[in-house]
Formats: C-alpha cells, sequence, structure tokens
C-alpha cells in the first residue's frame, strides 16, 4: 500500500537527509534503554508512532535479511493497553504485526481493570481513553516494568513540547514537570529508585511531516485506516466523528459515507478521521506540506476540554 | 548542504521580545497551525495577535506568568530544518540556559535596543550594554556554543533605528574583542513586524542595512563539528547478549563513536583493560558496513571474547588517557548547595563513577566571569573545581571533544541532576 518509489517523483525537492540523523539519533537512543533497565517494554498499539519505533527497535537490535525482513529477536517485550474499544482492524493489524515478527505481546486490558474495579465508568459508553492510565500503570506493576518506550513527539502538543527524552515517573507513576532532571548532552540520568519508573521518547525529535517521509522511506506496514478510504461518519463541532458500535449516532444527525483517513488512531470513542483522498505514505507526505489543521486539534475530541488537558493527563501518568 | 538539523538556543530575559521572536519565526515558516492559532485568535479578542502566547506551555507556567523549563520547538525552512531550545529568562536562567546549551550549535542572544542609552554615545567609546546581555553572551561562551548570533531586537520602536542599531553594534563588537568572544553575526530585527526575520529588511531599512535576515544567517551556520580528525574513541554503550542474527559466535560492542573513525580490520584497544583485538566485522543499523566515523553509532565484533562491559572505551591502541583527578567547570544546578567532599555519582560517557570535589578554586561572577574566592557553590552558580573520582576515566578537555569532555553530577540521595561538569584540564 505504501508507495515507496514515488516519494522522490512526488516531492524530487523535498529534502530527507535529516530523517538519517532522526533515525541514527532514535536508534541511540533505543540501546541506551536496553542497557539501562532490568525490565523495559516498547509500547506497541499498531498506530503509526509505534510502528515507526517498532523499525527502529528492529534496526537497533535485529540484522536486516531482505527487504523489511529482519532476523533477532528484540531485548524486550511489546506492551499494549486494550482499551476493548479500539479500532478491531487495528488490533487484527497488531496481532498480525506480532505474530510475523515472532515477538512476545503483553496486553493490558481495560476490562480487566473494570472487572477489578479500580476503573470505574460513569456509563457505558464512556471515552474510554482517560482511563487508560489505570491498565497502564497496572500493567508496569504486575510485569515489574522500569522503563515503557513510546512514540510521543515534542511536536504534538505544548505540554510534550517539555518533555525530556528519559522521563522519570515517581512510584505512583505521576510526571512532575518542575521535578524534571535537566537532560545534559546525552548523558541520561535514569538512575531510580524500585518502584519508580522511566519513560522514554525516541522519537522525541521528528514531527508529523518526519514520520510519514520515515514511512514512506522504509516502507512500514500500517492499518488501512491511515489511508483514504469510505467510511460512515456524521459531522459533530466540526469533526467527523466516524459511526461505529459505541460512537452511535445523536438524534438529529445525518450519517453519511465520506472519503477519509485517520492521522491518528486511539480509542473509538475520541478519534476522529479527516476527509482525504490520500492512499499512500508519500500522498499522505504531500497533503501534510500543505495541511493548516495541526494532528491532535483535528482529531482528538480528548484533547479539546481544555488548553491543558494533555498536561493534565500527563501528570497524571498518560503517555 | 549540511542535512542535520541546526538545534539553536535562545537566550533572552523577560520583555526582550524572545518568545515574539520564536513565535514568529515558527510563524513566518508556517509551523503554526490553524487550531492552534484560532485558539489565539480568540484570546486576542479581535486586537492583533500576541505571537508570544505560541510559546506559553504549561498550564502551571500560564498560572504564575512565567516559563518554568526548557522547551524544544521544530520549524524548518527549504534550507533546513530547525530545533530551537527556548529557554526561559528569569532567575533559573543559568540551570535552564546550561541545559539548552548542551548539544546547542548556536546561540541566538536577543537585544533589547530600547533599554539601551544609544543616543548618548560618549566620546571615549561605545555605550554600555545590559549586565544580562553580557551574561547571557558569557554563558553561551563558557559552554562552549560553536556560534553566537546577537539579534538587536524593538528596531521598530526607535525613530532612528540605523543610528541606534550601529551604536549597538559597535558595543557588542568591542563586548566581543574584550571577552574573546567569537561572533557569527549581528542582525537588526524587529519580533513584532517581523522585520529582518525570515525575509531580509525592505523600506527604510535598506538605507542602512543590507546583510542576510536572521533566518537565513542561521540556515548558513555551521553545525557543531563532529570529531572526525584524531585517534577513536567509543564509549561501549550497549553489549548485545545474543548475536542480534548475525550468526557471529562473538557479541557485537554498540557505541557511538566520539571521535575518529573505525575500519574493520583495525586494531583497538580495550579501556580500562588495556586488551586488544582486531575489528573483524562491523554494523550500523540492521546491516553490515565496512567503516563508521564520529556521530555514528557502530556495533563491532572483535576477534576474540574479551571481559568488556557497558561504560568501557575502545580506542586506538595508546591513545586513550586515564584520569583519576582533574580540573572543571562545574554548572550547579541545584536547590541543595555544592558540597566539598561528598560522594556523587559523576556519569562519563556510559561509566557511573563515584566522585568527590576534592576542592573549590573560583567561583566566577555571572555578570563578569571574573573569579572570586568561595567555598560553596550554590544553585545557578558556575566555579572551577578539583574533582577525584573513584575509578579512571578517559577524560579529554570539553573543548577539544564534548564526548570525553563532559560529566553530570548526580546527588546519590535524590537522584536529582545537580551538576554539569566540563573538562578543562587533566590535574
Amino acid at each position: 500500500m505504501n508507495a515507496r518509489i514515488s516519494i522522490e517523483k512526488l516531492l524530487p525537492e523535498l529534502d530527507h537527509g535529516h530523517v538519517d540523523h532522526l533515525e541514527e539519533e532514535a536508534i541511540f537512543f533505543l540501546r541506551e534503554v536496553a542497557a539501562s533497565f532490568e525490565r523495559p517494554a516498547l509500547l506497541f498499539s499498531g498506530g503509526k508512532d509505534s510502528c515507526v519505533v517498532l523499525r527502529l527497535a528492529e534496526k537497533a537490535f535485529k540484522q536486516r535479511i531482505q527487504g523489511d525482513r529482519f532476523k533477532g529477536r528484540l531485548p524486550f517485550p511489546l506492551l499494549h493497553v486494550d482499551t476493548g474499544h479500539n479500532f478491531p482492524e487495528v488490533i487484527a493489524f497488531r496481532d498480525h504485526r506480532v505474530a510475523e515478527m515472532g515477538e512476545r505481546l503483553v496486553i493490558g486490558h481495560l476490562d480487566d481493570s473494570i472487572a477489578r474495579g479500580t476503573v470505574r465508568l460513569s456509563h457505558a459508553l464512556e471515552s474510554r481513553n482517560g482511563h487508560q492510565t489505570v491498565a497502564l500503570l497496572e500493567a508496569i506493576e504486575q510485569h515489574s516494568f522500569d522503563a515503557l518506550i513510546g512514540g510521543a513527539r515534542r511536536d504534538e502538543e505544548k505540554a510534550r513540547a517539555k518533555e525530556r527524552v528519559f522521563s522519570h515517573r515517581d512510584s505512583f507513576g505521576q510526571w512532575q514537570p518542575k521535578e524534571q532532571r535537566p537532560e545534559l548532552w546525552t548523558l541520561f540520568n535514569t538512575r531510580h529508585r524500585p518502584g519508580e519508573h522511566f519513560r522514554s521518547f525516541p522519537i522525541s525529535n521528528w514531527t508529523e511531516l518526519d514520520v510519514w517521509l520515515y514511512i514512506a522511506r522504509e516502507n512500514i506496514p500500517l492499518p488501512g485506516l491511515y489511508f483514504s478510504h469510505a467510511r460512515e461518519v456524521v459531522r459533530r463541532r466540526g469533526l467527523l466523528v466516524p459511526v461505529t458500535a459505541v460512537t452511535p449516532p445523536e438524534a438529529g444527525e445525518t450519517v453519511e459515507t465520506a472519503q477519509v483517513r485517520f492521522r491518528t488512531v486511539g480509542d473509538m470513542t475520541c478519534t476522529c478521521p479527516v476527509e482525504s483522498d490520500a492512499a499512500s505514505a508519500a500522498e499522505i507526505v504531500a497533503e501534510t506540506l500543505t495541511v493548516t489543521a495541526s494532528e491532535r486539534g483535528a482529531t482528538r475530541m480528548d484533547d479539546r476540554t481544555s488548553d491543558a488537558s494533555m498536561e493534565r493527563r500527563k501528570k497524571e501518568g498518560y503517555f | 548542504m549540511s542535512t542535520r538539523a541546526l538545534r539553536f538556543l535562545t537566550a533572552g530575559s523577560v520583555d526582550d521580545g524572545k518568545s515574539t521572536l520564536i513565535g514568529r519565526l515558527v510563524f513566518d515558516s508556517r509551523a503554526i497551525l490553524a487550531d492552534q492559532l484560532d485558539a489565539l485568535e480568540r484570546r486576542a479578542a479581535g486586537m492583533p495577535i500576541d505571537l508570544s502566547l505560541l510559546t506559553d506551555g504549561l498550564e502551571a507556567e500560564r498560572e504564575q506568568g512565567i516559563t518554568i523549563d526548557v522547551a524544544f520547538r521544530y520549524f524548518a525552512t527549504r534550507a533546513r530544518k530547525f530545533i530551537i531550545a527556548d529557554a526561559p529568562g528569569h532567575e533559573q536562567y543559568t540551570r535552564n540556559m546550561v541545559t539548552a546549551a548542551a548539544g546547542s550549535d548556536a546561540a541566538v542572544v536577543l537585544v533589547d535596543v530600547t533599554k539601551l542609552d544609544w543616543r548618548t554615545r560618549p566620546e571615549s567609546g561605545p555605550i554600555a550594554l545590559l549586565a544580562q546581555t553580557r551574561r547571557h553572551a558569557l554563558l553561551a561562551h563558557l559552554l562552549r556554543v560553536p556560534n553566537i548570533v546577537f539579534a538587536v531586537n524593538k528596531l521598530d520602536a526607535v525613530n532612528q533605528p540605523g543610528r541606534a542599531f550601529a551604536t549597538v553594534s559597535e558595543a557588542l563588537q568591542a563586548f566581543a574583542i574584550e571577552a574573546g568572544l567569537d561572533v557569527s553575526a549581528i542582525v537588526p530585527v524587529s519580533a513584532l513586524r517581523g522585520d529582518n526575520i525570515a525575509q531580509p529588511a525592505a523600506g527604510d531599512w535598506q538605507a542602512w542595512y543590507r546583510g542576510p535576515s536572521l533566518l537565513q544567517v542561521l540556515e548558513a551556520l555551521p553545525a557543531a563539528d563532529e570529531s572526525h580528525g584524531g585517534p577513536l574513541a567509543m564509549p561501549l554503550q550497549y553489549i548485545a547478549k545474543d548475536d542480534g542474527g548475525t550468526g557471529h559466535q562473538l557479541r557485537t560492542l554498540w557505541g557511538r563513536i566520539a571521535q575518529g573513525r573505525v575500519n574493520v580490520g583495525d586494531t583497538v584497544q580495550v579501556f580500562p583493560s588495556g586488551e586488544r583485538a582486531e575489528v573483524v566485522a562491523l554494523r550500523r543499523a540492521g546491516q553490515a558496513v565496512g567503516s563508521a566515523e564520529a556521530g555514528q553509532s557502530a556495533g563491532l565484533v572483535l576477534d576474540r571474547q574479551l571481559d568488556v562491559s557497558r561504560g568501557d572505551w575502545v580506542g586506538t591502541p595508546g591513545t586513550l588517557a586515564s584520569t583519576q583527578r582533574f580540573c572543571a567547570t562545574l554548572a550547579w544546578l541545584d536547590t541543595e548547595p555544592a558540597a566539598i567532599g561528598r560522594k556523587y555519582w559523576l556519569r562519563h560517557g556510559n561509566r557511573w563513577v563515584q566522585g568527590r570535589i576534592a576542592s573549590m578554586e573560583h567561583v566566577l561572577d555571572i555578570h563578569t566571569l571574573a573569579p572570586t574566592d568561595a567555598h560553596q557553590l550554590a544553585v545557578n552558580e558556575i566555579g572551577r573545581v578539583i574533582i577525584e573520582t573513584q575509578q579512571p576515566l578517559p577524560l579529554q578537555r570539553y573543548a577539544d571533544n564534548r564526548v570525553g569532555g563532559a560529566l553530570i553530577v548526580v546527588d546519590a540521595t535524590s537522584n536529582r541532576t545537580s551538576g554539569a561538569l566540563l573538562v578543562e584540564g587533566l590535574a
């Protein structure tokens, strides 16, 4: 689906040499995690940023045999927090990729947290996105993970612009923005007490455009919903809301079929697509160059609640 | 052309127009997106948009009306990608500036022309600069940021911008000579109006300035050099426990080369064991290669099994120094003052060692860099110290190699990153 050859053809003037340096840097960060921690895990949801981090990890720890196939094994398992409201095609993609690569996947189920009573929903169709934090922290505790590798980027959101590459979390999993450790050169201070952990963001310095350039260049497989497809949606407060079992149309709304793609893929209850005809990573690069709405702003209902909603969720332990 | 992004820090105090300048750079390069602009327009309520709000960060910061921490911003022009390390200018300036300067290729120091007495230049020489301008430039110099650019701002707010710029330029040049600064450029700008930021000066300004715009200066600056010359020095980062799919019986020793280059067939020596071996294979990201150079990560397969671990170094035989006592500049970042004789954790390359401040030579006056006697170093102070370490390290002077000459100091009790050390000499 990703048209690898067409990127130069499509954008002959586009220089993407800096992506080599971003790759070099990200691989360096990944090896640093593997070397500095006892029990790291890589967050893999099937989302595009985690697919990029996974490819970088393959390059960091495996040997390419031919094309996109690698030999060897990652020195850490993959971890996914399943809200139970994920797009089924993304879950199918996740399982297919994990089986294909022969890696180990640990799944933290939000439904288990609900059954345990550590998560209580106010109503059955409530967005489960915010509740992921509880399931995530429970998975960290259960498996004694001391570092989680994530695909967050500093260009996504302003609370993330101040995030470190190696970010300390206290024994409650909380981020303390005022207590962040200064990050000097690449001399990371990963010292921590038992029960505390770190989050590590190897693609901190990438932008959305860099991610798509890399996906196109490396021919990284992604779930189909990242590319243009026909989907039933309703228009609600400037967003296109996908019609699913957990996000039915509200009274008075008209369901229409639109040609859309997702720019971020998260919980079904809070992720919206944008109208697009871009059917390959290269076409998405071209579209990204002319886009006028930021990635989260156009697609995430959860970030719209207030200017500081990401900061608050991050403090509580969200990614 | 250079393909690596240029990372630069911006230094300036509150009211210098730093936030407006950064807002202007990302705005003019279209790195600001429509919904962020919407949010600004809502807040502006009909007034012109305040670009400085683009750099607003955390809720906690807005409540206090200050910025707390270094923020990273990204923008790109057709010629280059940029990373701004935005260091806030209030009382935590040293800590933030040290953080922003470590690893930066350039520093843009803002000079607010409206705060200077450019109309009354004394017969005897240039006008006086603000203490903060001197401080920001001296800190960048002390931390060896390779390029220093002065942006003379708010020239839209003075009635004779040409004369004002000439007078301030003269003072900056005189200061640079006095302090031994290597200044890459002095650029007149108006961040508020966007004059000479992205596009070169137009209109009246052309009568007195025909040089490049700030962005053109930044596009042309060299990124900090990797030390391609000299003998090989590579701190070992990660020893792969399995064969990583290579089929080699021997482990792969991964590290990012700090200096020089390595080729298949080279004989290398391991620090501290002193053992020698031959490089039989080299890997880069997932592939076999014939050589690798400074700045790149490489995986070495040696012809024999050595006793090596993370933190050891691999180098050209006979070239790695061995030091347990050295002289360094120490920038203190912790609210608990530095204590002579107390044990701290130090990280050099990939090795953690215990170390202590054996003695304190002096503290630098942050405005003049003049040394004064001291026995303690408080937060945001910078001094010259003698350090002793529990194990030998293959140190280099920071001026010669950033990787070989930089250490961090970590409080053994709180685990806070308490200080930054720049090696000045091997005592």
